[in-house]
């Protein structure tokens, strides 16, 4: 049966099911299950915005509340994870990586390799990113790149209910260090979802339109700034291919040659820091693999290079818009090789 | 008010399955001033599910076309008006003005007020149905391997129209139960029966498409007084030969590259395979236990590439009456099997059509089983 809910929703029900389904799975965070440390299940608001909401009733002590030390409990997680169990630790904020990260990628990630591929590390590390929430710097980053960079982690970023639904499900299932980063902005979108258990494949990107000018790549709450711009072309006959790449580690790079090679122009959308980021390796690698079939330079759309600003008009100028992507995309069709330069 | 003219026949926006709220034309196959007859081919509709003809239901002269090529209408919103020639055109200019779209389901009309799809409780586990009709007899209609009940989009309304007509998903398919105690014909025919005892269906016409065929052939040779008539679509079960890189592909596939080549053997035209059709079957596919039931069903039904089960002659010994339809450009199961029952049944290949002869070519199967179901009663 499939009904209408939240990725919130979405990322509850495949926490659920998949405690349901195997007793190894186990959560682990900062206030998953309550905050003023009162007894019971009168304080088990589930997390700073409720995504573990009513899980503590359904599945007791299998949630740890752990102490304000994601270096300490990301460690235990991992741990845990090399000694048989799967748990899912929640970050809160992705932003807070940067004291627990030597957990994950010095020794999580490794774990595999350096062993002789005798350990597993079946753990999620799972968060908020993203900008847009009002909540300034140190909360709003989009980190992805940090993790695409290092071997041994795999990434998911969802950009709806039903896609964050099957990639958590995978995601613990996978038995690999997984990194699944949920946009805070996306919580509330809607979208139909099987009320029964699926997994969705790493590395499948999903085409969410087909067009033959341009392609148009993304991941989280771009795609749909990508689809605004995309719906605003269609009114004037550009037809632009929009990917969701859904997961950046394994990348589907078939999905983007075969679509480059069609249409000759690409749009990479990104939220993340633009150096070094997804937009400038997949441009990179679309150059080196598909360059004969380019009709026009690449464009990259992405946030300055600067902290994600609390005003929220510079916040909302920050995050790449609708009409910046179009932009772009009226930018590879322009006649003169020339006009490319001017972005 | 303007006066009823009962010579004038409104040419409205189909409402092909139970979700379709409205359809683009995207071409006219009359033009105006054409004479139109029954079945003839008047234009392509196009959803998000699938592009399709619409037939016309009257004879007449074509003499208003309303509904623009490219523009998406709501579904019984009026795009043409057929009328015999000697109808005035201010007859015509009046009854257009003065047509007025139905309200949407559920408001007014009692059939459609109730839930889109429903569900019974078997002993094989929730079993999903769509009912649509209340005549006095019963149609159930039985999709084949992978399938669900969406495969009769174009044909359970149609049925409707006299008679009350069930479709369900067979267990491991849909959104029916994917556990499957028994993966065999015997087992997917008392599936049937169990539904069919859940929601009070004592006998029925059954309509079996592809392995839907097979088990609602299985069905009339164990339980042959619940089983009016057999309608088999491009069945299995008629002969040894089944295409077997179509089971393994649809098996294998994970990704949309790999499922919609496997889905364009389904079609004489393998433009019908929408995107939207082949993310609903990539939905399905990764549910859990649907990749087990689906190994599960093509190891004990078609392993090592031919089907077990051939029942074509018991059949055809049984006295049931039986229409047999085909599409001739079959890439799944032959056409040849079309002739397996001699002439212990009626035999109809549509040309142009493939596997889903009854998606491709839905007014003519239509048309063959409400008339095998009419002369079986």
């Amino acid at each position: 049966m499939s009904r209408k809910i939240s990725m919130k929703t979405a990322i509850n029900e495949a926490l659920d099911l998949e405690m349901r389904r195997d007793p190894t799975v186990i959560l682990m965070g900062e206030d998953i299950v309550g905050g003023t440390g009162a007894p019971g299940e009168d304080d088990a608001w589930g997390g700073v915005l409720g995504v573990t909401k009513g899980l503590f009733a359904k599945h007791g002590d299998r949630l740890l509340d752990t102490p304000l030390s994601e270096s300490a409990y990301i460690g235990a997680a991992i741990g845990a994870a090399a000694c048989g169990m799967r748990p899912v630790a929640e970050l809160m904020f992705m932003d807070f990586m940067g004291v627990c990260f030597d957990q994950i990628f010095n020794q999580a990630a490794k774990f595999r390799y350096m062993f002789g591929g005798k350990a597993e590390t079946p753990v999620v590390i799972r968060g908020m990113v993203g900008a847009g929430f009002r909540a300034a710097a140190q909360h709003s980053q989009m980190l992805t790149p940090l993790f695409t960079h290092i071997p041994g982690l795999k990434v998911v970023c969802p950009s709806n209910a039903y896609d964050a639904k099957g990639l958590l499900i995978q995601s613990i299932r996978d038995n690999d260090p997984v990194i699944f980063c949920e946009h805070k902005n996306l919580y509330g979108h809607e979208t139909e979802v099987p009320a029964e258990s699926y997994a969705i494949p790493f590395g499948e990107a999903n085409v969410l339109r087909d067009g033959d000018h341009v392609t148009i790549v993304s991941y989280g709450l771009t795609v749909h700034r990508a689809m605004e711009a995309a719906d605003a072309l269609a009114r004037d006959k550009v037809e632009a291919e929009v990917i969701d790449l859904r997961t950046l580690s394994p990348i589907d790079w078939d999905t983007i040659i075969d679509s480059v090679e069609r249409t000759g122009r690409l749009v990479v959308v990104d939220e993340a820091h633009p150096r070094c980021n997804l937009a400038t390796d997949i441009s990179a690698f679309v150059a080196q693999n598909a360059f004969g079939a380019l009709k026009a330079g690449i464009q990259m759309v992405t946030p300055p290079h600067t902290p994600v600003p609390f005003s929220p008009s510079l916040e909302d100028l920050y995050i790449p818009s609708a009409e910046a992507v179009a932009a772009a995309v009226r930018r590879t069709l322009a006649p003169s090789p020339r006009s490319t330069l001017a972005a | 008010m303007t006066t009823l003219n009962e010579r004038i026949k409104p040419i409205v926006m189909p409402k092909w399955g139970l979700s379709m709220s409205e359809g683009k034309v995207t071409g006219w196959l009359k033009q105006p001033g054409a004479t139109v007859n029954l079945g003839d081919d008047l234009l392509e509709v196009e959803t998000d599910k699938i592009t399709n003809v619409v037939e016309a239901g009257e004879t007449g002269v074509l003499r208003r076309v309303l509904g623009e090529p490219g523009t998406v209408y709501p579904v019984k919103a009026l795009i043409a008006v057929l009328a015999e020639p000697d109808v005035p055109d201010s007859d015509i200019d009046a009854f257009i003005a003065g047509y007025a779209v139905p309200a949407a389901d559920g408001e007014e009309d009692g059939a459609d007020a109730g839930p889109r799809y429903e569900f019974a409780e078997t002993a094989v586990g929730n079993i999903r149905y769509a009912k649509r009709g209340d005549g006095a007899t019963t149609v159930l209609l039985v999709h084949g391997f992978g399938g669900d009940l969406d495969n009769w989009l174009f044909t359970i309304d149609a049925l409707a129209e006299g008679a009350t007509v069930y479709a369900l998903d067979l267990p491991g398919h849909g959104q029916s139960a994917k556990t499957l105690p028994d993966p065999t014909l015997t087992g997917l025919s008392k599936a049937v029966q169990d539904f069919m005892d859940a929601v009070g269906i004592g006998a029925a016409h059954l309509v079996g498409h592809s392995m839907g065929g097979a088990v609602s052939m299985r069905t009339a040779l164990d339980a042959p007084e619940r089983v009016a008539s057999l309608s088999l679509i491009c069945s299995a079960g008629l002969g040894p030969e089944i295409n077997q890189d179509y089971i393994a592909g649809f098996i294998d596939a994970t990704s949309r590259r790999d499922l919609k080549p496997v889905l364009e053997t389904l079609f004489a035209d393998a433009g019908l395979v929408s995107r939207q059709m082949t993310d609903e079957l990539l939905k399905y596919k990764r549910l859990d236990g649907v990749d087990g039931a689906l190994r599960a069903i093509a190891s004990s039904m078609f392993e090592k590439g031919a089907q077990r089960a051939i029942l074509g002659a018991a059949v055809g010994a049984a006295n049931v009456p039986t229409l047999v339809v085909w599409g001739a450009e079959d890439r799944v199961i032959p056409a040849a099997h079309a002739t397996a029952l001699g002439s212990a049944a009626r035999v109809e290949v549509v040309p142009n059509a493939g596997h889903m002869v009854q998606m491709e070519a839905a007014g003519k199967v239509n048309a063959l089983i409400k008339d095998h179901v009419t002369k079986n009663l």
